[in-house]
């Protein structure tokens, strides 16, 4: 074969029985799981990455904690609660529940690979995970920053978890640096997936994949939303800037059914840095104030009586948190502050002197772990904490499954919880299964299309570990799937030269156009990919409930959205890429515009304000138990290019009640 | 915060085909200018996107040469700080400075094996074909949850 040019790619075809896309937790977590069971099956395994798996996806800088931990002491069914709770009532307790019963297993291998996990010792004092004290499995106490969440020493988590990874599959299996375009349904059957096609960011390739399965689990998205920084602090999103959107993107083209997608995370973090605050709030037992020194949550507290019951568990949901917030800086009492000087002046009351000489270390650790950048803002503005507070401020919106947002693909649950197996709403499209279980587990709603992970919507709070264990689940019933249909052979119902066009479009137009103008990046037969994605963000933050607006839309902002939206994915044909760098941002921004695109349609469907502090409909603004309490789920036509939501019935599977205390009066 | 590298320290990676650079970045930031067009230093790295930098740390942490550091990014934070890691295979070194000058150092650990040592099936049992649609995975580490099943009130 001839090697490919920028104008004219090489075109490598490789069929395989299953195709992981992503290398993150999920993909990493299915990896290891899955050589087993197809272990003298004879299925071929191959995993791509647009990354390198050492350190992509969103555990690439580290993490300080596992937020996923059930441990001994709690039931799943407390776990689908709390989940249940955080996300205003409207998850799947079906696949929180599975989640719950199956992810400590995936931290007790990460313990036995290498990961320093933080334990209690007998005078119930904490050590690092270098200690050598007894493993989780085995007995050993984590030190929990609260309910679920185990601190760890987790520079190296991704590393560590990648290396498994790998070993399990094989160094030839897997394919890193090739960016995952879209999907390729079967050419007999509409609904089925049979192929995938992407390019190497590396050399001029492309890669048309064909298989019976795949797991996609690519990731969240990010920067879809104009972010608070627009220099050269754009990249540093809260979560990680490279995912953007390509799991609900690539599924809703293949025919998926998503759901919730009008959820959105906001997440309170440290200004401008983004560093966590849960451990601040959990394990230093910090408290956040407004300007004069006023802890919100008390001080506004009845405002949680306005959404009840979720407002009155013992821990609110995020987006009520928010909502106390948002009230002090509207009204002129911010910044917003967490109170860093009086819990470490607390805490040094409390702990024993060879603790408190960790304070200080820890309180440093858990920023270097995850967020380094924090600790770049803290040197620059010469903030200690012990000295000096820091300023916390709501994030821009993200779009994500596996922490503390719900948005995701609708898939296929246990069937041994209880979940539904018939649909009582009425509306959804005829070729969609009904019930929350239609075979196998963790598939959607098109054949042989498996996700994990941020992929997995109506559930939330899974974290890294969940992922992990996620993706496990998808292994097993994947090899499962693909057994089942050994004989199928997978057919492509477009060509591969079709393909081929499609995926390079922006590097041709870029070599039509290029000598048009004498500056290349004004030029008006082209758009580049820069200017594309900050049109996407001023549309999405001004009429989509952005930082702009404090996170409001109503129904006439969103009908403009609709109409900027919809001109800018007819622009989107228009992009340029003038290397393969540029390629790869095209194709990020594609992503991003469909993904805005659902959240969009999702937020006009639901008549309500479902999260308040994290979005408000003004025209709407309250949550309505009454008429939505149900799933917004949706599918896409390719072909036409139309959304299509409905709703589908939500039932609890476990009795939420149990978090409420009585009512007061 | 954006990366930069040191002119005086990167060696190209001696010339190999991937640079360490490069090949660690998750958002495809790092390059290489082999013939110095877009830099002037023939046979450095550079940081092509610096605004896409989510100052993860990953090439200053795996850069041989400690090649790379980050100036935290100039539209936020103001001039003068720095924090450098150093990260060995068991544990990591953080020096870090204020803008005032004043100093501080950490070292935390990274893992508790030896780096390439995972051997993942090592004492682990072949998966159970027919278990294969039950809950539960090949291996069990003691942290599978049964789970109340009075809990499930659909049952
Ligand atoms: C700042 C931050 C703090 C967090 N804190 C915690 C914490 O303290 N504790 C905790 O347990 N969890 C935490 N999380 C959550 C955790 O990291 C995620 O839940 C988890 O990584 C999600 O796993 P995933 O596999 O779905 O996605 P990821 O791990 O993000 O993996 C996505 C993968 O897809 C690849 N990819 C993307 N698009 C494409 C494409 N088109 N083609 C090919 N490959 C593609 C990426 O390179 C990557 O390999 C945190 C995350 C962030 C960002
Ligand atoms: S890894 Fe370091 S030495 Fe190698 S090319 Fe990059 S900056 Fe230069
Ligand atoms: S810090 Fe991270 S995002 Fe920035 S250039 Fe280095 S590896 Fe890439």
């Amino acid at each position: 074969m001839s090697d490919g040019t920028f104008g004219n790619p090489q075109v490598i075809e490789e069929e395989v029985d299953i195709l992981f896309i992503g290398g993150g937790m999920a993909c990493c977590g299915a990896a290891f799981e899955i050589m087993r069971w197809t272990e003298g099956t004879g299925l071929k395994i191959k995993l791509v990455d647009k990354a390198a798996m050492d350190r992509s996806g969103a555990v690439a800088q580290g993490l300080s904690a596992i937020n996923t931990y059930i441990g001994t002491e709690q039931d799943p069914a407390d776990y689908a609660r709390m989940v249940s709770n955080d996300l205003m009532g409207i998850t799947r307790d079906d696949l929180a529940y599975d989640l719950g019963r199956h992810v400590d297993e995936s931290v007790h291998l990460f313990e036995e690979w290498g990961l320093p996990i933080w334990k209690l010792d007998e005078n119930g004092e904490r050590h690092d995970g270098s200690k050598g004290l007894p493993a989780l499995k085995d007995g050993g106490k984590p030190v929990r920053s609260g309910k679920w969440q185990i601190m760890i020493n987790g520079e190296s988590y991704k590393w560590i978890v990648a290396e498994a990874a790998k070993k399990a599959l094989g160094i030839d299996n897997i394919q890193e640096r090739v960016f995952i375009v879209k999907l390729v349904n079967d050419k007999n059957e509409p609904n089925r997936v049979a192929g995938a096609v992407g390019f190497s960011v590396r050399e001029n390739k492309i890669y048309v994949y064909k298989f019976k399965a795949c797991l996609l689990a690519a990731g969240g998205c990010v920067n879809i939303f104009r972010p608070r920084s627009v220099g050269e602090g754009t990249g540093r999103a809260w979560y990680p800037v490279w995912n953007s959107g390509s799991t609900y993107s690539m599924a809703a083209e293949a025919g998926a059914e998503l759901t919730m997608m009008e959820n959105r995370f906001v997440p309170t973090r440290f200004k401008d840095g983004y560093g966590p605050v849960g451990a601040w709030f959990l394990l230093f037992k910090s408290q956040a104030t407004n300007a004069i020194g006023e802890t919100y949550m008390t001080r506004n507290k009845e405002m949680l009586d306005d959404y009840p019951p979720y407002g009155k568990a013992a821990v609110p949901a995020s987006c009520l948190r928010n909502h106390l917030m948002l009230k002090e800086m509207k009204e002129g009492r911010g910044p917003i502050y967490m109170d860093t000087v009086t819990a470490l002046a607390n805490l040094r009351e409390t702990l024993s002197p060879r603790e408190v000489k960790h304070l200080e270390a820890e309180a440093w650790e858990d920023f270097l772990d995850m967020c380094v950048g924090q600790c770049g803002i803290w040197v620059g503005e010469n903030i200690e904490p012990e000295k000096k507070n820091s300023e916390l401020m709501p994030t821009e919106p993200y779009l994500l499954g596996s922490h503390s947002g719900c948005c995701g693909i609708w898939v296929s649950g246990p069937t041994d919880v209880g979940a539904p197996t018939a649909e009582t709403e009425s509306g959804a499209p005829a070729h969609l299964p009904s019930g929350w279980n239609w075979g196998y587990r963790s598939m959607t709603t098109v054949k042989g299309l498996f996700t994990a992970g941020d992929g997995v919507g109506a559930s939330g709070h899974k974290f890294s570990s969940g992922s992990h264990a996620e993706g496990r689940l998808c292994a097993k019933s994947m090899t499962k799937f693909c057994l089942d249909n050994k004989d199928w052979k997978p057919e492509l119902d477009t060509s591969v030269d079709e393909l081929v066009a499609a995926i390079y479009q922006p590097v041709k137009t870029f070599l039509e156009f290029k000598d048009y103008s004498t500056a290349i990046d004004v030029n008006p037969n082209y758009i580049t990919p820069k200017m594309l994605q900050f049109r996407l963000q001023k549309i999405m933050d001004e009429y989509v409930a952005g930082v702009a607006t404090y996170y409001t839309t109503n129904e006439h902002m969103l009908a403009v959205a609709e109409d900027k939206l919809e001109m800018l994915k007819e622009d989107a044909a228009k992009m340029r890429a003038k290397d393969l760098h540029e390629l790869l941002r095209a194709w990020e921004n594609y992503h991003r515009i469909l993904t805005a695109e659902a959240h969009m349609k999702h937020i006009q469907f639901r008549q309500e304000s479902r999260y308040p502090g994290f979005y408000y409909r003004a025209d709407k603004n309250f949550v309505d138990e009454e008429n939505w309490k149900c799933f917004v789920n949706s599918v896409y036509d390719k072909n036409t290019k139309k959304w299509t939501c409905f709703r589908r019935a939500h039932k609890d599977l476990v009795d939420k009640s149990k978090l409420f205390a009585p009512a007061k009066h | 915060m954006p990366t930069f590298v040191r002119t005086e320290k990167c060696d190209g990676c001696k010339g190999q085909d991937k640079t360490a650079c490069m090949y660690i970045c998750p958002h495809d930031l790092m390059k290489l200018d082999k013939d110095g067009s877009d830099t002037g230093h023939a046979m450095k790295a550079y940081n092509q996107e610096p605004e896409q930098c989510w100052e993860c740390y990953s090439c200053v942490k795996i850069c041989p040469q400690n090649a790379i550091e980050c100036r935290h990014y100039a539209d936020v934070v103001p001039l003068g700080g720095s924090v450098q890691p150093l990260r060995g295979t068991d544990s990591i070194m953080w020096t870090i400075k204020f803008r005032n000058g004043t100093l501080k150092r950490f070292k935390f650990p990274i893992r508790t094996t030896p780096e390439g040592s995972i051997d993942p099936y090592k004492g682990k049992p072949d998966a159970d074909m027919s278990k294969i649609e039950e809950p539960g995975f090949f291996c069990q580490e003691n942290g599978f949850r049964a789970g109340d099943r009075s809990e499930l009130i659909c049952l």
